[in-house]
């Protein structure tokens, strides 16, 4: 296997007696999109800062391209961040701050004035050069701040949640710009969201943490269908979980509420008598039979909300209550409140959480 | 028109009156050195007076070299307590209000007795020692108007934000500090250097006690023993102050809008 770009070995970090990141491992490959997920306080921008030098690890080692970089001070890493508050120099022109980490590296004035101009072309901004921050939208401020990080070409791009202080259109284009320009220039990057859909739609992979732990690390297609653990299966997407108890070990089969589903090699190691949770994700339920589908349960519909093309529907099993989405028929009226209904989905679909 | 804004103008007309009235009384007062007409005769005595040259000039150079030592214990100081020691931000500014309740003389005579001739520093026994103690004791006095003009500055930039984002581009401290706190704190840095300039201009007991040339103890000579010519420092003295607070003012005009807060 080639060497890891950046390996982050077995890092801790504690704040007196706190410990807000505990053993974190990831080995990040060149050219590599990898994104944080996890909700506040999880641990994901302490790491990101570790990895940027803002602060210092209590234990463990950060290694980027094969160099040692745990106790190198910020500025000798080659390193570039976007901070979500974008941090340009309100005293700085666009171009002054493009050019800031060019001047600061000794680079002489035409080069850094060739870089700045390229910079300003790739972020589709170029007559903004003269123009101060104050003068900028958020997402122009943002998309300045993601220059002036990639002007200087550092060996790593690290960006601490640049999308959260945008309104929604402008995080959807920008979070699209940000990957483009990302795979066009091959840069490693580290990217820290709490926002699911972000990390989903622009990661190669994901490191979903929790607690200070990264819970799972896969790619977003595996993130979702393949969740490791109960907080992966909750955080990410959204999910319908049943209570159940293995009644027959040997055959697969599990009681939810009074009715039994058949969960055939899905069951790996628990014994009858055994309680689990079961999840499905909403798109795997249908309402009513359906060919293909394997497995069924009866209950009540409890809500009916009417969203236009789509009508989400919350039936009742036993005292839990799973939420599916149908397309709006014009021929057919959505279910009455109170209505007998019976789910259908494929026993592969169900996810048994430990 | 309403009875509350008749009253709330009598209340600023009657303030007004209690600023402007001795104000025109001294104008008028110093425009009478000859007899039976107006005339600016006591501001050309004084303007034309060596030793009013002499003490302005002292003092100004004393305020230069104050704004100087201030700006340079003030910004690192406010700078490093806003980065990296906010819980000490109370116990600083304790410390910098201290000028305000403990009187000048108290201080003076503690470095009286501190740097004497025979002391291990002898700031007293030369005449430029003597110069260099009286503006340490200035930027003393300028501590807490100083202290407070640069902490608000800092106060409207993110300032840990500004300095990891120069950190990451390879920017040492040197640089962090020159090219990015202080250039987005220089509004409020004037400011705390006019407010400085105008204080040591005035100031009497230190220099009067170390014995210094300076303008403060010049106007006190002035005062005691002429007539008209006090009157016509005191003018030259408030529009000097009263410069520099519009200073203040027009500068503030250009500074630079935060980009965390676009206006």
């Amino acid at each position: 296997m080639a060497e890891p770009f950046l390996s982050i070995q077995h890092v801790r970090k504690s704040f007196g007696p706190t410990t807000v990141v505990q053993d974190f491992n990831l080995d990040v490959e060149p050219g590599e999109f990898v994104s944080f997920l996890g909700p506040s306080g999880c641990g994901k921008t302490t790491v990101l800062r570790m990895v940027a030098g803002f602060e210092e690890p209590s234990a463990g080692k950060i290694v980027v391209a094969g160099k040692d970089i745990t106790r190198l001070k910020p500025n000798q890493r080659n390193v570039g961040m976007v901070f979500q508050a974008y941090a340009l120099f309100p005293n700085l022109t666009v171009a002054q701050n493009i050019g800031f980490g060019l001047k600061v590296a000794g680079m002489p004035k035409a080069d850094a004035d060739r870089r700045v101009a390229e910079m300003l072309d790739l972020i589709k901004l170029p007559q903004m050069g003269d123009r101060y921050p104050y003068q900028l939208s958020g997402g122009q401020q943002q998309r300045i701040a993601l220059a002036r990080a990639i002007a200087p070409k550092p060996k790593l791009l690290l960006l601490d949640e640049p999308l959260s202080a945008l309104d929604a259109k402008v995080r959807v284009s920008l979070r699209e710009e940000i990957r483009s320009i990302q795979k066009r220039l091959g840069i490693t990057t580290i990217f820290v969201t709490h926002d699911q859909e972000e990390a989903l739609s622009i990661s190669d992979r994901i490191a979903v943490m929790y607690s200070g732990k990264a819970e799972q690390v896969g790619t977003p297609f595996e993130i979702y269908n393949r969740p490791a653990t109960k907080f992966v299966a909750n955080f990410v997407g959204t999910l319908n979980v049943l209570e159940g108890t293995v009644t027959d070990a040997a055959s697969g089969k599990v009681r939810v509420n009074t009715q039994e589903v058949a969960l055939k090699g899905k069951l790996n190691g628990s014994k009858t008598g055994d309680k689990l949770s079961l999840a499905l994700r909403p798109e795997a339920i249908s309402l009513g039979r359906h060919p293909g589908r394997d497995s069924s349960l009866s209950g009540e519909i409890a809500e009916v909300h009417f969203l236009g093309s789509v009508i989400r529907v919350r039936v009742g099993i036993g005292g839990s209550t799973v939420s599916l989405d149908t397309f709006n028929s014009p021929a057919a009226p959505p279910p009455a409140v109170g209505e007998k209904a019976e789910i259908s989905f494929s026993s592969g679909d169900m996810l048994v959480l430990h | 028109m309403k009875s509350g804004r008749f009253w709330a103008w009598v209340v600023f007309a009657l303030g007004a009156a209690y600023f402007f009235i001795p104000l025109i009384a001294t104008v008028e007062f110093s425009m009478r050195m000859r007899r039976g007409v107006y005339s600016f005769d006591a501001y050309e005595v004084v303007l034309g007076d060596p030793r009013f040259q002499a003490t302005f000039g002292y003092s100004v150079l004393a305020a230069v070299f104050t704004i100087i030592l201030g700006v340079l214990i003030v910004v690192p100081t406010a700078y490093w307590i806003r980065l990296r020691l906010p819980q000490l931000r109370p116990v600083v500014e304790f410390i910098t209000l201290l000028p305000l309740v403990i009187p000048a003389i108290v201080i003076v005579f503690g470095y009286i007795r501190m740097y004497g001739s025979n002391s291990p520093l002898p700031f007293l026994a030369s005449d430029t020692g003597t110069n260099a103690l009286l503006v340490i004791g200035y930027a003393t006095l300028a501590l807490p108007y100083m202290y407070r003009a640069v902490d608000t500055g800092l106060r409207t930039i993110d300032v840990r934000t500004l300095t990891e984002a120069a950190q990451i581009l390879g920017a040492g401290w040197g640089t962090i500090i020159t090219r990015v706190i202080l250039p987005n704190v220089l509004i409020a840095v004037l400011s705390g250097a006019f407010l400085t300039f105008a204080i040591v201009l005035g100031e009497f007991t230190m220099a009067s006690l170390l014995n210094r040339p300076a303008f403060g103890p010049y106007l006190q000579n002035i005062g005691a023993n002429r007539a008209y010519e006090p009157a016509a420092l005191a003018i030259i003295a408030f529009a000097i102050t009263w410069a520099c607070m519009s200073l203040i003012q027009i500068l503030s005009r250009f500074a630079p809008r935060s980009a965390n807060r676009p206006n």
